[in-house]
């Protein structure tokens, strides 16, 4: 019984939905806009009482393994995780297909098309579609909110993971979301009926792989049947419009009277052929409106565009290709198809004011890596080419002004490897700048490497204690980041530790020059707390 | 009955609040919602807005339609006016006249004042001296949701119902001195609009 209602952002309405369908443990490394989903679970009454896990993990790869752990045992589990963070999870999520779920498993992908908030804009319905893993993409807060339970049904009677991807715009809005009064008990635990598909050997594999495309093609019967897809008839059959999650929305908004051209709205892969079919048979030609990349599009015009019927989509031009899709682009794709025929009426907007400027973020007044930065660059004046390998967080802001002070910023983990490969080739200094968050996310291994092989690298660990970028999280490597180093095998003599303090710059330049000019592997851990995340702590004391 | 708010500020001045009040204000008078914002990098120091939709009949899409929104509610002129196209041809600018300036190019008072009146339907006050005034230097975006809130179609109390739920947990005082900032807000515009 649904009595309740409250404002949900899309990533909440879909944690309360896990929580409400009996879920046992929710595993994540925080990433917009992904972060607000564990979060949620976090906060949750019922996370209480019901100890469900809810601890964020050192990456998406760990998380993922963590979930199928949790699914092996026959218990309902979540796992999220913004796009980027799927390229991290993606071994153990490509596999998880191979072995299976046992109990219900969502693995929740938020993508962020229009680059809000990340450095590029795939897709994650690519990785669904190669690993024959099912999609849920809900359009609306409330059916991502159903959606949770519908999927941990559907992954326990196919006996498959379930991908929940999200966008931007759905994860971060917020709608009223009605929602069950009591949450559904959790599965006891129990383990597979065919144990042996969770051993991923070849004789194994070559099996499970049989099954899986089997399977595969029964989902697509699914799809055709998924209260969440369907067909809309009208009496326009000049056009045939497919359009998925949330540019569903926008579709609408456009025909507040109802929309002149039918249509089949996707929000569960594999794509439901037999609506699909039915709308080639019918339309003189078709439209495919999807958020992120022309996944759906790509599907239905094939590689040699050998169609029978006309498709206007990202690829031919009519609708936006990068970027995310709003009311106004997808108006637009309208005009140009349809042109006066389009059945809708726009104003001419108001001109864009001359006077604004772009306010580009900036790291806080009272943050630590701006001394690191400052300390840094005028400790690299006195060098003929240096060159500063960054990674992922606030201090990549550190390439904006007033620092500019870094070069490259790639992946998670990427300004250690990237440092080693550079000195490699020959550069010096090779400086790596890392968080303390992004260090034990993906930065130990390649520690290792460059430890293993002493490469005449300094990394520098710009520690402020918590994951800052996504608004302080815990960090797993706080307290014990020394102890990584040292055991990775670090020399103790060129391990070196300074609070990143505006009063400590000129003593952390001359240990910056120290370690630069030391021929061999340095690491630096300059420590400061963020100031978000102080303040905080300092306001919870009052 | 459709009322669609552009929200602007900078990254740490309240605008989320102001979207978090009026969406318990609509909720409990079951009107439809849908709020989109802005996380993650954008929190610091950089321009933030959120899109904030009320209906008493199912809304659609998140985002606003460009030409669309009936108000721009700013907690800065300068990224009041990064939303024009967004706006009706006869919707309101209500904001506040303070400069938040961490830009080094960052236009001058007199371009400032030119370009606010440029438009018609617009409110712009001092909106931390109003808050400053009442003794709660903090309660600016109070004051501003109060200036906007003759053109929303909620009523006043639910308005301040809201305030009161939303912000309960840090004692009467705190709830007390944004109702203050809220009412005076209101009457500033009130008073603007029928002069209008």
């Amino acid at each position: 019984m649904k009595s309740n209602k409250r404002l949900l952002l899309g990533d909440e309405a879909l944690a309360l939905g896990a929580i409400n369908a009996g879920l046992s443990g929710a595993y994540a490394y925080p990433g917009t806009p992904s972060t607000e989903v564990l979060e949620f679970v976090q906060s949750h009454p019922v996370t209480k009482e019901r100890n469900i896990h809810s601890h964020w993990s050192s990456n998406e790869k760990t998380a993922v393994e963590e979930a199928l752990g949790m699914s092996f045992c026959g218990k309902r589990a979540i796992v999220s995780m913004k796009h980027v963070g799927v390229n991290v999870a993606a071994d153990p999520f490509v596999n998880s297909a191979m072995t299976g779920a046992n109990g219900g498993l969502l693995v929740i992908a938020a993508d962020d098309p229009s680059m809000h908030s990340s450095q590029n804009e795939q897709d994650s319905r690519f990785y669904a579609d190669f690993a024959m893993i099912p999609v849920l993409e809900p359009s609306n807060q409330q059916e991502a909110y159903d959606m949770a339970r519908y999927g941990f049904e559907l992954s326990e009677k196919a006996g498959i993971p379930v991908m929940v991807r999200l966008v931007t715009r759905l994860s971060h809005s917020r709608a009223v979301v009605e929602f069950d009064d009591t949450p559904l008990p959790e599965n006891k635990l129990h383990y597979p009926a065919s144990p042996k598909q969770w051993v991923l050997m070849p004789a194994i594999s070559r099996q499970r792989n049989k099954r899986l495309i089997e399977d595969y093609m029964n989902l697509q019967k699914d799809s055709d049947n998924s209260p969440f897809n369907f067909y809309k008839d009208a009496s326009d059959k000049s056009l045939g419009i497919v359009v998925s999650g949330i540019a569903w929305n926008y579709l609408q908004e456009l025909y507040p009277e109802g929309i002149p051209f039918p249509v089949v709205k996707i929000s569960q892969y594999p794509i439901p052929t037999q609506l699909l079919n039915r709308l080639f048979d019918e339309c003189k030609s078709i439209l495919v409106l999807e958020e992120g990349q022309p996944v759906i599009e790509k599907k239905l015009r094939g590689e040699l565009n050998s169609t029978p019927r006309k498709i206007y989509g990202k690829l031919t031009g009519e609708v936006v290709r990068t970027g995310e899709l709003t009311p106004d682009e997808v108006a637009k794709a309208m005009k140009v198809i349809k042109g006066k025929e389009c059945g809708f009426e726009t104003t001419e907007p108001k001109g864009e004011s001359q006077i604004t400027r772009p306010r580009p973020p900036a790291l806080c007044q009272g943050c630590g890596h701006r001394d690191v930065y400052k300390a840094l660059n005028e400790t690299l004046e006195n060098y003929e080419s240096p060159k500063v390998f960054g990674d992922i967080g606030c201090y990549t802001l550190g390439f904006l002004s007033p620092f500019n002070a870094i070069d490259t910023c790639v992946d998670m983990g990427a300004s250690i490897t990237m440092a080693k490969g550079a000195a490699d080739a020959g550069q010096h200094p090779a400086v790596a700048i890392i968080g303390d968050s992004t260090f034990t996310h993906s930065g130990m291994t390649g520690l290792l490497d460059a430890i293993n092989e002493n490469s005449p690298i300094t990394v520098i660990i710009s520690d402020n204690l918590t994951t800052g970028m996504t608004g302080g999280q815990d960090s797993q490597g706080t307290g014990k980041l020394e102890d990584i180093c040292l055991g990775l095998g670090a020399d103790p003599k060129h391990m070196r530790t300074i609070d990143s303090l505006p009063k400590n710059v000129e003593e952390m330049k001359k240990l910056f020059k120290e370690e630069i000019d030391y021929k061999g592997l340095s690491v630096i851990i300059s420590r400061r707390e963020c100031i978000q995340t102080a303040r905080r702590h300092a306001s919870a004391k009052k | 009955m459709k009322t669609d708010i552009v929200l602007a500020g900078v990254g740490g001045q309240g605008i989320l609040s102001i979207a978090t009040i009026l969406g318990t204000a609509a909720l409990d008078e079951n009107l439809h919602i849908k709020q989109a914002e802005v996380h993650g990098m954008s929190q610091r120091g950089g321009d933030v807005q959120s899109n904030l939709r009320i209906s008493d009949a199912p809304i659609a899409s998140d985002l606003i339609p460009i030409g669309g929104a009936d108000l721009i509610v700013s907690l800065e002129p300068m990224e009041a006016m990064r939303y024009l196209p967004y706006l009706k041809p006869n919707g309101w600018i209500v904001t506040n006249t303070m400069p938040f300036v961490n830009i080094e190019n960052y236009p001058t008072e007199e371009e400032m004042a030119s370009e606010l009146a440029r438009h018609n339907n617009v409110v712009a006050f001092d909106m931390d001296k109003m808050a400053k005034d009442l003794g709660s230097p903090r309660s600016s975006n109070m004051v501003l949701l109060g200036a906007a809130s003759p053109f929303i179609q909620i009523g006043a109390e639910e308005i301040e119902d809201g305030i009161r739920k939303v912000f309960g947990a840090k004692g009467e005082k705190i709830v007390e001195s944004n109702i203050a900032a809220f009412r005076a807000g209101r009457e500033f515009a009130q008073n603007l609009k029928k002069d209008n």
